[in-house]
């Protein structure tokens, strides 16, 4: 299985096992990723799923459709080069290892 | 340590407090106790991604089981608060147990307002709130054929657009001249009536239901006053809710169209919050006292509450935002339009690309956008910061939204908030 490790504010690496086909949001609450809020639930309407990808795995991601490039225009934390929505990425095989870290804050 | 928090509600302001509570580094007892037998979840998927088989139970929790006993929050779930005992403060429960709080946040919602006309206990007549709604809808849906929907409003157009792709035959009843029509401008109202007839849902406007009627108990037809009979084996109502102020009213507060708070969410009762939809709070962008159901309300003002708790008392005021996903269409709706005098469309709607900015009294107030997201995101920023755009400049498309907000931006002396 896909692992995707999770990098927080402050630094703290966490790696977490990711079912192909599930987005880096979903897995990011059902195991405790406290700094993903995704308040409107995966739907791209809030921004408080965002965050920075590794540039290593940014340019494997497909690229962003406008809701979400729309989106990320409001995100609490300025937007970076990096920004994605996680509600957005699905993980793949092809996506292992893919590091994301976690804006300071969501809201 | 003391008694701490109680949350009444686990729909999503009662989660998001307790949530909020925690990340704000509020040490001491939460305890949020609900009517509902389950874990708290998100409700917009119950009319959309829930009832189409594309999302289950599991996928659309706020947080999994887990998350409750790791931050140290008492989730009580299927237990009813009777009564808030004031001078003591302490809730009591309907099996008699008493919970001491030193702050009180009332979460509880809204319920659907029923139908009124008679037939409307026969079995096969729906509403769509709750999970356990939900689920009798979704395993109605598997075998219903001609499924009549009462209520034109987000549920009701939702839940057709959902039985229309599951390939069943809809009918919308709406009372009204026009679809959503305490939201949104005629000119939405009409773009979506065309969207769901030319997927073939049967929209009737102006439909004034006078009598369900059956056989052997069982929902067969919805006859209107004009005569018209609709036949139907499963009717779901959507008619808009009614707050839930019993509670409140039986203690004492101070209750209007909602629960009634002032600009910190606070009710009249010592250490007693109300927020989402049960509350009634003074909004600035509305210019008047309102209650708004929606996601995004429950969560800010329920964010709001939890920093006051914690101990950095503020006012709230976030603006207000909305969305509904009919077919493959969203609609995101930005601000309060209600009471504006002037509209400037931007955009084309037979490109289905299209957003209506609403003017009060030559200030902008509201944006509605099919498809054109950035109108919608940046205008949060613009409504929230009080932008002086014009009906002119928004509706010219030459004109880049962003441009403006950045000025709006560095006039404030840093990045604009939403």
């Amino acid at each position: 299985m896909p692992k995707v490790i999770y990098v927080s504010a402050k630094g703290d690496a966490r790696e977490v096992d990711v079912p192909v086909g599930t987005t880096v949001m979903a897995a990011a609450l059902k195991n405790g990723i406290d700094g993903i809020v995704a308040e409107c639930g995966g739907v791209c309407m809030c921004s408080t799923c965002h965050v920075f990808v590794d540039e290593h795995f940014f340019n494997r991601l497909p690229p962003a459709q406008d809701t979400e490039e729309a989106v990320l225009e409001i995100a609490a934390e300025e937007r970076q080069p990096t920004s994605r929505l996680s509600c957005q990425i699905k993980v793949t095989d092809d996506l292992d290892g893919l590091t994301v870290r976690l804006p300071e804050r969501q809201r | 340590m003391g008694a701490g928090t109680v949350i009444v509600g686990t729909g999503q302001g009662g989660f998001q407090t307790a949530a909020s509570l925690r990340s704000e580094g509020y040490e001491e007892p939460i305890t949020l106790i609900g009517e509902e037998p389950h874990i708290p979840y998100q409700r917009p998927p119950l009319s959309k991604g829930f009832p189409l088989g594309q999302l289950d139970f599991e996928s659309i929790q706020l947080r999994p089981e887990r998350f409750y006993q790791d931050h140290r929050i008492d989730l009580l779930a299927g237990k009813r608060v009777a009564a808030i005992e004031r001078a003591t403060q302490h809730v009591r429960l309907e099996s008699s147990a008493r919970i001491p709080y030193e702050k009180l946040v009332l979460a509880v919602g809204a319920r659907n307002r029923k139908l009124a006309v008679t037939g409307a206990n026969l079995d096969g007549m729906l509403y769509l709130r709750s999970l356990d709604e939900a689920i009798a809808v979704k395993e109605r849906l598997k075998s219903a054929q001609e499924i009549v929907v009462i209520g034109g409003g987000f549920i009701g157009l939702e839940i057709a657009a959902v039985a229309c792709t599951l390939g069943k035959s809809v009918t919308v009843l709406e009372a009204l001249p026009r679809l959503m029509s305490r939201v949104v401008a005629p000119i939405i109202s009409d773009f979506f009536r065309e969207l769901h007839a030319s997927r073939g849902v049967k929209v009737v406007c102006d439909a004034s239901v006078s009598e369900i009627s059956g056989s052997r108990g069982k929902v067969q037809k919805v006859a209107l006053r004009d005569g018209t009979v609709y036949p139907a084996d499963l009717v779901i109502v959507g008619v808009g809710v009614a707050p839930n102020v019993e509670l409140a009213r039986d203690s004492g507060l101070g209750v209007a169209n909602g629960v009634a708070v002032n600009e910190f969410l606070e009710t009249d009762g010592e250490n007693i919050f109300a927020i989402g939809d049960c509350a009634e709070h003074p909004c600035i962008f509305a210019g008047a006292r309102v209650r708004l159901e929606s996601v995004q309300n429950a969560a800010d003002q329920a964010q709001r509450v939890a920093t006051t708790i914690a101990g950095r008392r503020s006012c709230y005021r976030a603006l207000p935002w909305f969305w509904t996903d009919q077919f493959e269409i969203k609609l995101q709706m930005a601000g309060i339009s209600q009471g504006h005098d002037r509209i400037v469309t931007r955009g084309e709607v037979e490109k289905h690309k299209l957003s209506v900015f609403y003017f009060k009294r030559d200030r902008l107030v509201a944006i509605d956008s099919i498809n054109r997201p950035l109108d919608h995101m940046i205008g949060r920023k613009l409504i929230a910061g009080g932008a002086p755009l014009t009906p002119e400049q928004a509706a010219d498309e030459s004109l880049d939204l962003r441009i403006l907000e950045h000025e709006l931006a560095q006039q404030k002396g840093g990045p604009a908030r939403h």
